[in-house]
């Protein structure tokens, strides 16, 4: 397992490069300049000064070894010199920086990772908790009440988009029953009990509504993985052998069953830091999901590439995590 | 009871009585077992034979109920284990019969065990469940169990994954797992129909040893004559759902009645026969039952039909010492047969 692991990292590190170039390509090729937000009234020179101050004059392999360099080198040196308090070499390196704040790009996203992390994280953590009692019981109480509204409700969480559940709830919670705020508070600081209800509050809305979409998917995979289990031979021994019926379903079905969901809920796990761009967008959260966004309308190249980047390394890390999973799960797969 | 062999004057372990059992499916009703009606003497060995389809393994399934219900029903019949009706008992009283006092080996030992647990938890679970053991003290049992089947270094191996046992391995483990806590009966389901030939000799030959040892009655399920042949005490032979002749072992391979178990025994290679001896086989297939039969389920199969057979379906009666048939042309044959219906 170890050599495995050992090897996946290795191989990561051409597929992040390869990555990266994409990544770095793709935005220097789209149309858009920094300097498009700047009025008309600023006259050319003044512009091409402007370019020519943000590095834009070099040649575009340059400008990618750059990136490289400070992405690799600066800013891991950099929360290095944060966490231990030593200074590397003369502690003065180019950091990556936003064209649009003129601030490191990894403190803005440092800045709005919390916020994702609550609303985002907490609802991936809910919708797995719901999607799994859920799943189980559906599959096996299949085609009863049930399973039928249960598939029913996933179905519409799945089909819904989320930015039409969002305004649903935004209309009925907070503008006519008027129980809940729309606009998640980012400066709210959680200090007695009445702020940390305030949090919650401010939390139930955005959450529930991504908690639907995940838990819609989730309960399909563990319904299905559960169906495919409970028919197999070894719950006719378990039975056979004069087991409970709890224990033939929640030990020996469920453990099986589990093993390609846990793997999908990993897999799923970067789409957490990634936020969800467009409900942050709908609750004011201002998590990464809104950093993204305000990046690509200010073509903010540094700030876009960084955090796609970041996103990509959060998927190839995932997928070994999954595939790690598996193995710890599924005493059949070694990797020896 | 009618029948009994001569010497066998105890009261069976189990008697099982009509038992028949239907399949709801999308066309229509399914009757897979009809009235099947046998009893188990303890340390008997009652081989069970018939073709694929016969319903020789649901018979089996539907005396623990372990089969899906629904689809399956139990339309009719009681199971009697010393006693007492299992068909009817509570589902906590049922359980203490699976596993407790009544074992089960399947087919299938590749897919029977739960390949993400160790063997020693698989094995563990039924003696905590049903013995009320200690941790420790069902290790130790495990241990003992899996050397009892024959597996070597059994202390070391609990700590293995089904997958990391050969399949005849894999089957020793089931029956380890199916004689756990010490079953008056052991139903073994064509334990060896999935394993080759030298390891299904060695599972043969450890269950004649275990059930020396042991003393459990047995229940052998199997499509093959000549397993029967080497074990069996007695041995049922089963159509369409129902029992079509039951006879000791000896009787029924010298003296076999009813036109399907001759025919049966005709499909066994001859060992003498000259290299160009073709195998036989029984021309057409078993019958997929949407009603309850009205006539011999064999009848469309058989040289021997008459009109009779197309007519009614005949019932299952002692034509000799402890050998029973379900046969018209038989009844006509022999003189034997209901009352009634000698006369045909």
């Amino acid at each position: 397992m170890l050599t495995f692991t050992i090897r996946r990292l290795l191989l990561a590190i051409p597929t992040l490069l390869a990555i990266s170039f994409i990544i770095f390509a793709i935005l220097d090729l789209s149309p858009g300049d920094p300097t498009s937000q700047i009025p008309l009234t600023v006259p050319p020179e003044v512009r091409e000064h402007i370019r020519t101050s943000l590095g834009l004059d070099e040649p575009f392999i340059v400008r990618y070894l750059l990136w490289l360099k400070q992405f690799f080198i600066n800013e891991p040196l950099n929360i290095l010199e944060e966490w231990t308090g030593y200074t590397f070499g003369d502690g003065d390196r180019l950091r990556i920086s936003s064209w649009a704040t003129r601030s490191p790009v990894v403190d803005l996203i440092v800045e709005r990772l919390p916020q994702t992390l609550w609303v985002v994280g907490m609802s991936y953590v809910v919708g797995a908790l719901i999607a799994i009692p859920i799943g189980v019981i559906s599959a096996y109480k299949q085609y009863s009440w049930f399973d039928q509204v249960g598939t029913f409700v996933s179905m519409i969480g799945f089909s819904v988009p989320t930015f039409f559940t969002g305004l649903l709830l935004i209309v009925i919670f907070a503008v006519n029953l008027q129980w809940l705020p729309s606009i998640y508070d980012t400066t709210l600081r959680v200090t007695d009990w009445s702020s940390f209800v305030a949090q919650i509050k401010q939390m139930i809305m955005p959450t529930m509504v991504l908690a639907l979409y995940n838990a819609s998917q989730i309960s399909r995979f563990m319904r299905a993985s559960m169906l495919d289990n409970l028919n197999q031979d070894y719950v006719r021994t378990a039975r056979a052998k004069g087991m409970k019926e709890k224990t033939v379903v929640l030990v020996h079905v469920l453990r099986n069953s589990l093993i390609p969901v846990v793997t999908v809920i990993a897999l799923g796990v970067p789409q957490v830091f990634g936020g969800a761009i467009i409900t942050e967008q709908i609750f004011k959260v201002n998590g990464l999901g809104q950093l993204l966004i305000i990046g690509i309308q200010g073509a903010d190249i540094p700030l876009v590439q960084t955090l796609t980047f970041i996103f990509a390394v959060l998927i190839v890390l995932f997928n070994l995590v999954a595939d790690i999973l598996y193995g710890v799960l599924d005493p059949r797969i070694r990797y020896d | 009871m009618k029948d009994l062999p001569a010497g066998a004057t105890t009261i069976p372990v189990l008697e099982v009585e009509n038992l028949s059992t239907v399949f709801a499916t999308q066309d229509g009703a399914v009757h897979a077992v009809n009235g099947v009606s046998f009893d188990l003497r303890p340390g008997e060995l009652l081989g069970v034979v018939g073709e694929s389809g016969s319903g020789k393994s649901v018979t089996m399934m539907s005396l623990l109920k372990l089969l899906p219900m629904p689809p399956a029903r139990i339309a009719s019949g009681s199971v009697k284990l010393g006693g007492r009706d299992i068909l009817t008992v509570s589902d906590a009283e049922l359980r203490e019969v699976r596993g407790g006092k009544v074992g089960f080996v399947f087919q299938d030992p590749m897919t029977s065990l739960n390949p993400v647990f160790t063997v020693g938890y698989q094995l563990m679970e039924p003696l905590r469940e049903h013995m009320g053991l200690s941790k420790a003290e069902a290790r130790r049992r495990a241990a003992e169990l899996l050397g009892l089947v024959g597996i070597p270094s059994p202390e070391k191996r609990l700590e293995d994954y089904p997958h990391q046992f050969s399949g005849g391995m894999r089957q020793r483990v089931m029956i380890a797992i199916a004689l756990a806590c010490d079953p008056q009966v052991l139903i073994a389901d064509e334990p060896t129909t999935a394993l080759d030939v030298t390891i299904q000799a060695q599972i043969l030959d450890l269950v004649k040893e275990l059930r020396e040892r042991l003393g459990m009655a047995i229940v052998w399920v199997t499509h093959d004559l000549g397993v029967v042949a080497g074990i069996a005490d007695r041995v049922m032979v089963m159509y369409g759902g129902q029992v079509v002749e039951q006879a000791g072992v000896h009787a029924l391979f010298e003296d076999p009645r009813h036109p399907y178990t001759r025919a049966l025994l005709e499909t066994l290679p001859d060992m003498d026969g000259g290299r160009s001896a073709r195998l036989r086989s029984i021309p057409g297939q078993p019958p997929v039952l949407r009603d309850v039969p009205t006539a011999c389920p064999f009848a469309p199969r058989c040289a021997h039909a008459f009109e009779q057979c197309h007519r009614a379906n005949p019932p299952l009666e002692p034509v000799g010492e402890g050998h029973l048939v379900s046969c018209w042309w038989d009844y006509a044959r022999t003189g034997t047969g209901p009352e009634e219906n000698t006369h045909a």
